[in-house]
C-alpha cells in the first residue's frame, strides 16, 4: 500500500476563488449544474455529481465600518468528500462499489455501482450525488488517476493561498497543529482543526481548519458523528427502546391533550436538537 | 509595481487600498497570505504580516484582512492626507531618508500659495493652472535651492507640514466615512512603518485610478510610502496591480495617448525638431549631484525609437524622420476620442484587444458615438459589445448605419509572445493552440493592413505618404511578423554590428542603434531571450541567492532584470541597509551587490560626487513634491468627486476638481451628471474573481459561478425600499438605468459623514448584452452593461473615466 495522502483545508486562508471548483471540473470533466442565480457569491449550492469542490460562504459579517476579516467574519470554506476513515459511504454500500484506494481515500467504482443512492442516504456531509445522465453516484475520486501518476489533486493544485493542501496524512496533521496553534496564541480561540483526529468518522482524510464551531459550517460536531450500520443490533434495539418510550410518552400527552395546546412547536423544536 | 508580486512577502504591513487582490489577482494574492503567515514579519513583535483593507466593498480581501475598514469611494486623498499629517504630528518619519532621499529641502518660489481650495495660479475662464508658479526657486547656475535642515519655511517639507495639518482625524473621518478612532488605529500602525527595521507596501488598483483626482490619489500613497522611507526598499513601494496578463506590457509600449513607447512624451504639435522636443519635455537637471539619467539620454532613446520604426530612411539629414511622428495638438485620450465620434467628427474606429462598449462609461453615450461612424472594426477571438453593439437596450438596429466588420482574431492561447505582469516581469509563453478556422494574429491584420495601404499609396498617391511608405517593416515575411522578430526589434540593435544590445546604456543619438522601447533594452541580448529563463523555485538556493525573491534568473524585468525599481534608496548614505535581514542592494566596498543595482554599479557611495539615489528624476531625489509635473497641483488636495452626496469640507467653494473637463458641457451637449437630491446613493463598480472583464462571458464552468448581474447592497437600504435578496431591481443614474438582481448583504453598509449618512452600494461589471449570461433570460437587450450607470468625465491629468464614484438611485422592480 502506498502512503496515507490527505488533504489538509485551511479556512482561515481561503479567499473563495473557487479555483478549486473550476480545476476539478476541468480535469474531472465535469460540466457542471446548470447556471443559476443563488442568494449569495455560491452560485454552486453543494457537492453533487457535477461539483466535487464546493465554496461555502457563511456570512457573519457585521455591520460596521471596520471588521477583522482573518476568516473569521466572512467563513470561507472549499468543501470536498471528506475520504473518511470510517466511511458510512461505504457502510451502506450494497455491492461494494465504494472501496478504500492504495492510498486509503475513498472511491466509487462507478462500473460496479447499481445506482441505488443508499450513500447518498447515508453520507453525513451530502458529498455523494446521483446523475441521470449516468445512472450513477458521483463524488470526488480525490484524483485517483492523478495520484496513481504522482501528481498533485488538480484542486489543491489550483489553489492560490495554500489553502487546500495536499500531501501525507501525517504531514498535513503536523503543519495543521503548528497553524491551529498559532491562530490560538493569536487570540482566535474558535480556530479548530476539524477531522484531524479519529472523533470524527474515525478521523477524515480530507480534514479542515474551522474559524468556528463546526455546526457554522453545517458539519456534525463529534457528537453527531454516528456512524451508519447495515447490521446495526445495538440501533434496532436502541429504536426499539425509544418506540416504547414513545408509546407510553403518547398516552401520557393525549390525556394531557385535553389541558394543554395540541400545537406543541416548542418541544418539537428541542426533539430535533 | 516599482516591486513585484513576491516582493510582498517582505512586508510588515500591507495596506490595501483601491484594490481588491484577493478577487482581481487571486494568483499574486499567495505573497501576501506568506507574508501573513510568516512570524518574521508584521509590526511591533511581528507575529505575521498585517493586511489592511481600506475599501467601500467587504470583499473576500477583507474576508482574510487583519482589519477592515469602510471609506466612501473618492476619498482616499483625505486617508492618505490624514496619515501624512499624523507621521508629520509625531515626528515619525525617518530624517536621513527624507532629507536626503526625498525633495523635502527644495525651496518653492513665493508665487506659490494655496487657499480656499485653489493653488496659485488658476485661471477661472480656461479652468487650467499655471503651473509655473509652483516652480522651485533656482540659483544662477540653473540648480533649485536647497535646505538641509529642514527649517526653511518655504522648503517643501514645511509646506507639505502646511498643506496637510488641516487634514486633521476628525476631518478625515467627516470627508471618509472612517470613524476616528478606526483611523487612528490604521495611522498607529502605519506611522510604526518609518522606522528602518520596519517596511509598509501600499497595494492599490483602479480604486484609486478611476476618479477625477485619480493621478493625485495614487500620488498620495506614494507621497507616504517616500515620506516613511518606504520607496526602494524591498517589502515597500507603491505597487499598481494590474487588471490583465499585460496591461503592464500595453502600458510600457504606448497604450496611452501621450506617450511613446518607454515613457517618453509624445511629441505635441509646436515640436518641430527633435532637439525643440527634447528641450521641451526631457527632465531637467536640478541639483549638481542629479545624474537625471532620463533627460540626459532623452535623446538617444528617441532617436533610437525612429530607427526602429523608419530604418535606413531616418537620418540625420531628415532629423531621423522626427516629422514623421504625429503631434497632437489637442487631447487625445480614450474619452476624447468617443467624444469626437459624439460630435459627428470621426468616420471610422477600430478596436484590438477590448470592447469600447463595455469598457467606456456612460454606455448610453458610447453607443451613440458608435452609431455616429460610418464603419466600425472590430479585431476579437469573440463576438463583442462593440461588435455586436445594436443589441444594446435601447438601440434602434434599423437606425444605425455604421457598418461592422468584425475580424475573428487569435485568443493570447493561440499565439507565442510575452506577458509582462504587476511587477514588470517579460515571461514568454508558447503556442498552445493553433488558431481555429481565419482566424488571424492581431499583429498581421495590422501588418496586412499596412501592406495593403502602403500599396494604395503607391499606386495612387495620396496625402502625405512618407510615414506610411518610409515605414521599415524589416521581418521575414513583411506581412507575418512573428513575435520573436518583433522582440528583437524592441530590444533593439547596434546599426553598425548588426548585433542585438544587452543594454540601454549603449543607446546612441546618431543614428547608429536602433530601439523599439528603450526599456526593454537588455531583454533580448545576443544570448538570446530572456524573457524565456525559468530558473526558479526548483532550486532556491541557487537561483535566489539573496533570499529575498528576486530569482534574477526567472524571465526578465525591465529595466536591466532589477527587480526593484529606485533600490538605490534601500540603503543608507553609507550603503548599508536600512533593515540588515532585508537588503535591496548593499555596498560591500568595491561595488553594489544584491539586486540589479538602479545606480552606477561601482560609484562609491563615499565618494563626494556620488549621484543622487532617484538617478530618473531631475532633482536626482524622490518627489513628495511635484514641481510642474501635473495640471492640478503640486500636492495632492481632496475633491470631491463629479457626483457626490455632500459638499467638500475643506472648501465647500471649491468641491470638485477645478481643472477637470466636461466633455458635454464643452460640446454643448445636455447635462449627464444627477444630484443627491434625485440619486441619494453613493455608487462604485468593481470585479469579481469569477469573471476576467468581459471576456469569461464565452466560459461554461466561469458563467455558472457567477451568472447573473447584480447589485450589491446593504439590509438597512433593502429594507427602505421593500427590496428582498434576490429580487429584481432597477439602479438609475442621471444618464442611464441597469436592471438586475439584488444582492443584500451587510458587506456593504452606510458611511457616516461627519453626521451626514449616506448608503453606499457596488455593482458589479462583468455582464452585458453579450456572452452566455445574456441568453439565460429574456432577450440580449435585457442585459446592460454597468457602465450604463458610471460619468462620462475623467482624471485631471489623464482623462481615466470617474467610474468609481457616482450617484445612483435604486427601487425594486
Amino acid at each position: 500500500m502506498a502512503d496515507q495522502v490527505g488533504f489538509f483545508t485551511d479556512t482561515s486562508v481561503c479567499i473563495g476563488c473557487k479555483a478549486c471548483e473550476v480545476a476539478c471540473k476541468e480535469w474531472n470533466g465535469l460540466a457542471g449544474d446548470p447556471p443559476e442565480f443563488r442568494d449569495s457569491f455560491d452560485n454552486t449550492g453543494q457537492l453533487d455529481a457535477e461539483n466535487w469542490r464546493h465554496v461555502k460562504f457563511i456570512d457573519l459579517v457585521p455591520d460596521a465600518p471596520t471588521v477583522v476579516g482573518n476568516g473569521q467574519a466572512w467563513l470561507l470554506m472549499s468543501d470536498i468528500c471528506k475520504h473518511c476513515e470510517h466511511a458510512s459511504c461505504m457502510e451502506v454500500c450494497p455491492t461494494n462499489a465504494i472501496i478504500k484506494t492504495e492510498f486509503d481515500t475513498v472511491f466509487i467504482q462507478p462500473d460496479v455501482c447499481n445506482g441505488c443512492r443508499n450513500c447518498i442516504s447515508a453520507c453525513p456531509y451530502a458529498a455523494i450525488g446521483f446523475s441521470k445522465d449516468t445512472g450513477v453516484v458521483h463524488k470526488c475520486t480525490f484524483c485517483y488517476d492523478r495520484l496513481q501518476n504522482d501528481l498533485t489533486p488538480a484542486c489543491a493544485k489550483a489553489c492560490p493561498t495554500q489553502s487546500i493542501q495536499f500531501g501525507k496524512l501525517d504531514d498535513l496533521r503536523t503543519r495543521a497543529d503548528a497553524r491551529v496553534a498559532a491562530l490560538q496564541a493569536q487570540g482566535y480561540s474558535q480556530a479548530q482543526l476539524y477531522g484531524r483526529d479519529d472523533k470524527i468518522y474515525g478521523g477524515l482524510h480530507a480534514f479542515f481548519l474551522l474559524m468556528a464551531k463546526p455546526e457554522v459550517y453545517n458539519l456534525p460536531n463529534e457528537q453527531n458523528a454516528g456512524l451508519p450500520r447495515r447490521n446495526n443490533r445495538g440501533g434496532y434495539l436502541g429504536a426499539l427502546f425509544a418506540a416504547a418510550i414513545g408509546v407510553i410518552a403518547g398516552a401520557v400527552a393525549l390525556r394531557r391533550g385535553a389541558q394543554d395546546s395540541p400545537n406543541d412547536r416548542g418541544a418539537g423544536e428541542a426533539e430535533k436538537k | 509595481m516599482t516591486n513585484h508580486w513576491r516582493d510582498i512577502k517582505n512586508a510588515d504591513v500591507i495596506l490595501i487600498t483601491g484594490a481588491n487582490p484577493a478577487e482581481a489577482q487571486p494568483v499574486g494574492f499567495q505573497w501576501f497570505m506568506r507574508a501573513k503567515l510568516d512570524p518574521t514579519k508584521g509590526p511591533g513583535k511581528g507575529g505575521g504580516a498585517k493586511i489592511i483593507h481600506i475599501d467601500p466593498r467587504f470583499s473576500r480581501t477583507s474576508a482574510v484582512s487583519d482589519l477592515y475598514v469602510r471609506i466612501r469611494p473618492g476619498t482616499d486623498i483625505a486617508l492618505y492626507g490624514g496619515l501624512m499629517n499624523y507621521v508629520l504630528q509625531h515626528d515619525l518619519y525617518p530624517a536621513e531618508y527624507v532629507t536626503n532621499y526625498t525633495n523635502a529641502s527644495f525651496i518653492v518660489k513665493e508665487s506659490y500659495s494655496f487657499q480656499g481650495g485653489l493653488f496659485s495660479g488658476y485661471d477661472v475662464a480656461r479652468r487650467e493652472y499655471n503651473v509655473k508658479e509652483w516652480a522651485y526657486e533656482t540659483g544662477a547656475d540653473g540648480f533649485a535651492e536647497r535646505d538641509m535642515t529642514l527649517k526653511n519655511p518655504r522648503c517643501v517639507l514645511s509646506l507639505l507640514k502646511q498643506h496637510y495639518s488641516r487634514y486633521t482625524p476628525e476631518l478625515v473621518s467627516t470627508i471618509t466615512g472612517i470613524p476616528q478612532d478606526a483611523f487612528l488605529n490604521v495611522a498607529e500602525i502605519v506611522g510604526q512603518m518609518g522606522k528602518p527595521d520596519k517596511v509598509m507596501t501600499i497595494v492599490y488598483a483602479v480604486g484609486l485610478t478611476q476618479h477625477t483626482t485619480g493621478t493625485q490619489m495614487i500620488r498620495s500613497g506614494a507621497l507616504l510610502q517616500l515620506l516613511l522611507g518606504n520607496m526602494g526598499r524591498p517589502g515597500g513601494g507603491m505597487n499598481a496591480e494590474r487588471g490583465h496578463a499585460n496591461i503592464q506590457g500595453n502600458t510600457d509600449n504606448a497604450i496611452s495617448w501621450d506617450l511613446l513607447p518607454g515613457y517618453i512624451s509624445v511629441p505635441m504639435a509646436g515640436d518641430e525638431t527633435i532637439d525643440e522636443y527634447v528641450k521641451k519635455h526631457a527632465p531637467k537637471k536640478l541639483d549638481p549631484r542629479s545624474w537625471n539619467y532620463l533627460g540626459t539620454n532623452y535623446k538617444k532613446f528617441t532617436v533610437s525609437l525612429l530607427k526602429a520604426w523608419y530604418g535606413a530612411r531616418a537620418t540625420a539629414a531628415n532629423d531621423f524622420a522626427f516629422a514623421y511622428l504625429p503631434k497632437p495638438s489637442a487631447n487625445s485620450s480614450w474619452l476624447s476620442i468617443y467624444d469626437q465620434a459624439l460630435r459627428g467628427k470621426m468616420e471610422g474606429l477600430m478596436l484590438s484587444g477590448m470592447s469600447a462598449m463595455s469598457i467606456g462609461p456612460d454606455s448610453n453615450q458610447i453607443l451613440q458615438a458608435l452609431s455616429n461612424l460610418k464603419w466600425l472594426v472590430v479585431m476579437d477571438p469573440f463576438p463583442t459589445t462593440s461588435s455586436e453593439f445594436w443589441h444594446a437596450p435601447g438601440a434602434n438596429a434599423g437606425s444605425i448605419q455604421t457598418e461592422v466588420f468584425m475580424l475573428p482574431a487569435t485568443h493570447w492561447i493561440e499565439k507565442d509572445g510575452s506577458f509582462v505582469n504587476s511587477g514588470r516581469w517579460m515571461q514568454w509563453k508558447d503556442q498552445v493552440l493553433q488558431p481555429q478556422d481565419q482566424s488571424m494574429h492581431d499583429h498581421w491584420i495590422i501588418a496586412e493592413l499596412h501592406a495593403r495601404v502602403k500599396q494604395l499609396y503607391v499606386s495612387h498617391g495620396g496625402a502625405y505618404p512618407g510615414p506610411i511608405l518610409d515605414l521599415a517593416m524589416e521581418y521575414r515575411n513583411p506581412v507575418k511578423p512573428t513575435l520573436d522578430e518583433i522582440a528583437q526589434e524592441v530590444n533593439g540593435k547596434d546599426l553598425k554590428t548588426g548585433e542585438r544590445l544587452a543594454t540601454f546604456a549603449k543607446l546612441t543619438d546618431d543614428g547608429s542603434t536602433s530601439s523599439g522601447d528603450w526599456i526593454y533594452a537588455g531583454s533580448y541580448p545576443p544570448k538570446g531571450n530572456m524573457a524565456k529563463r525559468r530558473n526558479g523555485v526548483q532550486d532556491p538556493k541557487k537561483n535566489d541567492p539573496t533570499g529575498m525573491g528576486f530569482f534574477p534568473e526567472w524571465a526578465w524585468s525591465w529595466p536591466l532584470n532589477r527587480r526593484i525599481l529606485y533600490n538605490r534608496a534601500s540603503a543608507d548614505l553609507d550603503g548599508k541597509p536600512w533593515d540588515p535581514r532585508r537588503p535591496g542592494i548593499v555596498w560591500n566596498g568595491s561595488k553594489w551587490v544584491g539586486d540589479v543595482p538602479d545606480y552606477p554599479p561601482t560609484m562609491s557611495p563615499h565618494d563626494p560626487k556620488a549621484w543622487l539615489p532617484f538617478i530618473m528624476t531631475g532633482e536626482g531625489v524622490g518627489r513628495i513634491w511635484a514641481a510642474a509635473l501635473l495640471v492640478d497641483g503640486p500636492f495632492p488636495e481632496h475633491y470631491e468627486p463629479t457626483e457626490s452626496p455632500v459638499r467638500n469640507a475643506l472648501h465647500p467653494a471649491i468641491s470638485t476638481s477645478p481643472v477637470v473637463f466636461f466633455y458635454d458641457k464643452a460640446a454643448g451637449r445636455l447635462n449627464r451628471f444627477g444630484t443627491p437630491d434625485e440619486f441619494p446613493i453613493v455608487a462604485t463598480t468593481y470585479r469579481l474573481t469569477e469573471h476576467e472583464h468581459y471576456v469569461t462571458q464565452w466560459v461554461p464552468h466561469l458563467v455558472q459561478l457567477q451568472p447573473e448581474a447584480f447589485v450589491e447592497l446593504p439590509p438597512g437600504l433593502a429594507a427602505e425600499r421593500g427590496i428582498a435578496n434576490g429580487d429584481y431591481v432597477n439602479v438609475r443614474s442621471k444618464r442611464g438605468m441597469m436592471h438586475c438582481r439584488a444582492l443584500v448583504s451587510k458587506r456593504f453598509g452606510q458611511v457616516d459623514l461627519g453626521g451626514t449618512k449616506v448608503w453606499q452600494i457596488g455593482i458589479p461589471i462583468h455582464w452585458g448584452y453579450v456572452g452566455l449570461a445574456a441568453e439565460l433570460y429574456g432577450s440580449k437587450s435585457d442585459h446592460w452593461l454597468a457602465n450604463v450607470l458610471t460619468p462620462f468625465v475623467g482624471d485631471a491629468n489623464a482623462r481615466t473615466p470617474e467610474t468609481k464614484a457616482f450617484l445612483v438611485q435604486v427601487e425594486k422592480a
